[in-house]
C-alpha cells in the first residue's frame, strides 16, 4: 500500500463520483486538462467513457516534451555536434523529431547524448568528467524549472564551470491565456495542473475565472483526485457559477511554494517562447539572469539553427490548443505510432496521440 | 513529465533525504522545501521534493468522500 496514492484509485469510489456527475450533468461541457499527466491518467482509467456523453474533455498545453518547438530540438542536436560536448536530457525528448533528425538517431551516430532522470544526475556526470562539457537540455513547467535552478545555484557555489543548461522552460498561466482567448476556442472549465500549482499557488488561475469565465479546478493525478475535480466543475457550471476551486489540497496550498518561487526568481527572468502550436507567446519561457549567464548554453556556445519544418499532416498543435483530438489526424495509428512518431504528441509518455494509441479514447 | 509521487523520509543528510518510495528508498534533494523532518511524506518530482503532503487534508478529502459523495460509512 503506498501512502496517499492507493486510496485515491478505489475503484468503488471512483464508480460513484461518476454516477453523481452523471446525475447533475444536464448540457454540454468542454473541459480542458491541461496537464499532460491528467491525459495520461484520464486514458488508462477510462475517465472520459465513465462521465458519460455530455462531458468532452479535451487535451491543453500542459505537456512539455509536445510543447517544445521544432526548432528548440534542432539546437539541442546542433549543440550534440560541438567538440567534447555531452548533452544531458530527459527521457522522451530524444526521440521528438527535429526538422531532419532526433537527439536519438544523432546518439546512434556516435554523439555523447545521455537521458537522466534528474538534473543532478548531470550535476553528477560535469564533477565527474571535468574535461567535458555537460549541457543539460532544460524542459518543463513550473514544477521542474525550480529543480534546475537549485541546480544552477548549486554549480554557481561550488563554482563548476563545466555545466550549462539550455534553458527551454515555459511557464504555463501566458500559454494558457493565448489558448483560451482565441475567438475559435470552446472550453469551458480547466482541470489545473496540480504539480505546477503546489509551486506557484491557485492566484494565477484568478485571470481565467475572472477575465473569461471559465472555471478552474486544481486537480491531483489519480483517478478519484480527477472524477472529483470533474464532479466540482460539472457543479459550477450547472449553477453558472464560474470559481476557482482546488481538489488537490493535500499538496496545493493557495500561496504555493513560496521557497521554489524565490530560487525561480533568483535564477530566471521572463522571456518569450515558442510553444508548438501557439508559437511565440510573450513573456511564456524562462530565461537565466546574466548572474548566472556562465551556465546558460545558449550564450556560452554560438548556436544558430535555420528556421524549421513542421509535418504539415501533424496537427499536434491544435491537439494542444484543444481544438483536435488524435483521430482528427490522417496519419494516427497509421504513418504515425509510438515506434515511428511523426509527431511529440506521439512520442512522448503525456502526449495526447501516444495515451490515446495506447489506451484508446 | 510532471510526474510526482509521495515518499516519506527515512533520513536527512544535510540537503539530501532518502526517501522511501513503494519499497525503494532513493536520495532526492532537500533544496525546495522548509524544514523537512524524518517521517514527513513528501512529493517527489525528477530527484528534488517539491512539497509536504498535508496528513490532515489527505485525510479529510478520504472522509469527505467516503461519507459524502460514496455514501460508504467509515
Ligand atoms: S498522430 Fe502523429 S502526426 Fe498526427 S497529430 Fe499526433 S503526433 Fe502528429
Amino acid at each position: 500500500m503506498i501512502k496517499y496514492v492507493d486510496e485515491y484509485r478505489d475503484v468503488d469510489t471512483c464508480l460513484s463520483i461518476a454516477e453523481k456527475i452523471r446525475e447533475i450533468s444536464t448540457k454540454p461541457l468542454n473541459i480542458m486538462e491541461v496537464c499532460g499527466g491528467h491525459t495520461m491518467s484520464i486514458r488508462k482509467n477510462g475517465i472520459q467513457k465513465l462521465v458519460g456523453d455530455n462531458i468532452n474533455l479535451l487535451s491543453g498545453p500542459g505537456c512539455p516534451v509536445c510543447v517544445t518547438a521544432i526548432k528548440d530540438i534542432d539546437k539541442a542536436i546542433a549543440l550534440s555536434q560541438i567538440e567534447d560536448v555531452i548533452i544531458c536530457s530527459f527521457g522522451d525528448m530524444i526521440y521528438v523529431p527535429g526538422s531532419k533528425t532526433t537527439l536519438a538517431q544523432t546518439k546512434a551516430e556516435g554523439k555523447d547524448i545521455r537521458t537522466v532522470y534528474s538534473v543532478s544526475d548531470a550535476l553528477k556526470l560535469a564533477k565527474e568528467e571535468p574535461l567535458k562539457k555537460v549541457v543539460f537540455i532544460g524542459i518543463g513547467f513550473e514544477t521542474t524549472a525550480p529543480t534546475i535552478a537549485a541546480a544552477i545555484v548549486q554549480v554557481y557555489r561550488e563554482n563548476i564551470d563545466n555545466f550549462s543548461v539550455l534553458s527551454l522552460h515555459k511557464t504555463m498561466p501566458q500559454a494558457l491565456g493565448a489558448v483560451l482567448s482565441d475567438e475559435s476556442c470552446i472550453i469551458d472549465a480547466l482541470i489545473c495542473p496540480g504539480h505546477v500549482t503546489t509551486i506557484t499557488g491557485t492566484d494565477m488561475y484568478e485571470f481565467i475565472v475572472k477575465d473569461l469565465g471559465i472555471s478552474c479546478c486544481v486537480s491531483g493525478f489519480e483517478p478519484v483526485d480527477i472524477l472529483r475535480a470533474i464532479y466540482m466543475i460539472t457543479e459550477m457550471f450547472e449553477n453558472n457559477q464560474p470559481a476557482l476551486l482546488n481538489a488537490y489540497e493535500r499538496v496545493v496550498k493557495p500561496q504555493g511554494n513560496i521557497k521554489a518561487q524565490d530560487i525561480l526568481a533568483e535564477v530566471f527572468k521572463s522571456v518569450d517562447a515558442d510553444w508548438r502550436g501557439c508559437g511565440i507567446v510573450p513573456d511564456s519561457g524562462l530565461g537565466i539572469k546574466d548572474k548566472y549567464e556562465k551556465f546558460d548554453a545558449d550564450k556560452i556556445f554560438d548556436i544558430n539553427v535555420p528556421d524549421s519544418k513542421e509535418n504539415s499532416a501533424c496537427i499536434c498543435g491544435d491537439i494542444l490548443r484543444g481544438a483536435k483530438n488524435p483521430n482528427d489526424c490522417t496519419l494516427f495509428k497509421t504513418a504515425c505510432t509510438p515506434m515511428n512518431p511523426q509527431g511529440a504528441c506521439m512520442v512522448s509518455s503525456e502526449g495526447t496521440c501516444a495515451a490515446w494509441y495506447k489506451y484508446g479514447e | 513529465m510532471c510526474w510526482s509521487i509521495p515518499g516519506k523520509i527515512i533520513e536527512i543528510n544535510d540537503n539530501i533525504a532518502k526517501i522511501e518510495l513503494s519499497g525503494v528508498t532513493k536520495e532526492v534533494g532537500l533544496d525546495l522545501i522548509d524544514d523537512p523532518k524524518v517521517g514527513e511524506y513528501l512529493l517527489i518530482h525528477a530527484g528534488y521534493a517539491i512539497q509536504k503532503v498535508d496528513e490532515k487534508s489527505a485525510k479529510f478529502t478520504t472522509d469527505f468522500l467516503n461519507g459524502k459523495i460514496n455514501g460508504k460509512e467509515e
